[in-house]
């Protein structure tokens, strides 16, 4: 499968040049197996997808991590949702006192949107994500539950033999550097277990981190030991700070790496990048 | 060995910061964490011993009435919260390594987390002696 990713900026979208090597677009990627897709979030990269040459099948399936912001923002505008002709089936966590579809409306409503839900064109299906893994075509789908404010999962992607796991605003451990040592006590290492590729969020350094504990998010190091320890193949560092440069974020990563050691690649986030597992 | 749930692992990070006895057990009542003050009621250190079956914990603190009778592990709060999936409260004697009694009071809570599934229990030991 291949996977694209369209947005790799957590927080808010950027347009500076400074951020557009990284890319300025907020998280979203896209998986793709011969003529079947899934989006996973839609931030404003979701609006990089073509939605007209290729993959044109009538249902688009989204599944979100979460309601925060930056991974809703681009729900309101990519271009299907106004096709009366598009099924447009929207994932997301359940967990909540409030139905998933209300949670959304208040986002997809007067004054925050000009239109409400019920009003939009396409045939808008909204699921609450199941407990247990399903399946969408080829793909088989795990969500699990993990540590980010407010109800947050993160993804396991399967075809076949290969996987992918997609864990974009991840903070593992609270105020700790170090992960537990025991596996099972690690949030979210079953769906990184031996993954082909994981991206998830290394929004920090450690020092930066030291003063931004609770806020959802891990540092490189958290994100590369969790990847040694699940034995993941291949990290995507991803959900970086917008009020970063690329310069920024590449000088922290390269100061990173040249002080650890792993034996499997680590690389930054590149919005447009496509990556085959 | 499948990882615990969320909600599972934030309560030891959080027994982890506190500096009262805490208990973790899972949903048949496998004592699956304990934080550092527990291991002086335990008298054994989480890392040497692992998880401990219910039948084990249960009785080494050995737990008794006022009177010196013993308290069954199913009469603990934190059993009462694994059997009923409520909160449990009680207030109980526990011998200290020393073979010394000391009163102390147990509060239990499920733990039932955003997958509406009942991950297991914590429960808080404190100790009525104790100064604060």
């Amino acid at each position: 499968m291949r996977i694209k990713l369209h947005g790799t900026r957590g927080a808010y979208p950027t347009s500076s040049k400074e951020t557009q090597k990284l890319g300025g677009n907020t998280p979203c990627i896209e998986i793709i197996e011969e003529n079947e897709r899934l989006i996973l979030d839609a931030g404003t990269g979701i609006l990089n997808i073509d939605f007209d040459s290729y993959h044109t099948s009538d249902r688009i399936d989204i599944l979100l991590t979460h309601l925060h912001m930056d991974h809703i923002q681009g729900l309101g505008f990519f271009k299907p949702i106004f096709d009366p002709n598009k099924e447009i089936h929207i994932w997301g966590p359940g967990g909540s006192s409030y139905p998933l579809k209300d949670r959304l409306n208040s986002f997809l409503s007067p004054p925050l949107f000009p239109v409400v839900l019920r009003d939009i064109p396409s045939k808008l299906v909204i699921h609450e994500l199941p407990n247990e893994p399903f399946r969408l075509g080829k793909f088989r789908i795990t969500s699990k539950f993990v540590c980010h404010p407010g109800p947050t999962v993160g993804f396991r992607i399967e075809l076949e033999s290969k996987s992918v796991a997609y864990i974009p605003d991840h903070e593992p451990m609270l105020g700790n550097p170090y992960l537990f040592k025991e596996d099972n006590w690690i949030s979210g290492f079953d769906l990184c277990s031996n993954t082909d590729l994981l991206v998830h969020d290394s929004q920090y350094s450690r020092e930066e981190y030291k003063n931004k504990v609770g806020w959802g998010h891990c540092s490189m190091e958290i994100a590369a030991e969790l990847s040694e320890r699940a034995r993941a193949k291949r990290l995507i560092m991803f959900h970086h700070d917008p009020a970063q440069t690329d310069t920024d974020r590449s000088q922290k990563f390269k100061k990173f790496i040249s002080t650890h050691t792993y034996d499997f690649p680590i690389e930054l986030a590149v919005q447009g990048q496509e990556i085959e597992v | 060995m499948s990882a615990h749930e969320i909600e599972i692992i934030l309560s030891r990070q959080l027994a982890d910061c506190l500096t009262v006895p805490v208990f973790i057990v899972d949903p048949e009542g496998t004592l699956i964490f304990y934080n550092e003050p527990a291991e002086q009621i335990l008298g054994q250190r989480f890392q040497d011993t692992g998880e401990m079956r219910v039948g084990d914990w249960g009785n080494a603190f050995q737990p008794h009435d006022k009177n010196g009778n013993e308290i069954p592990p199913e009469e603990l709060p934190l059993v009462s919260t694994i059997k009923t999936h409520v909160p449990a409260h009680k207030t109980f004697w526990i011998k200290s390594l020393e073979g010394k009694s000391f009163k102390i009071s147990v509060t239990s809570i499920p733990i039932i987390g955003r997958s509406k599934e009942f991950a297991g229990a914590l429960a808080i030991f404190w100790d009525n002696d104790l100064k604060v």
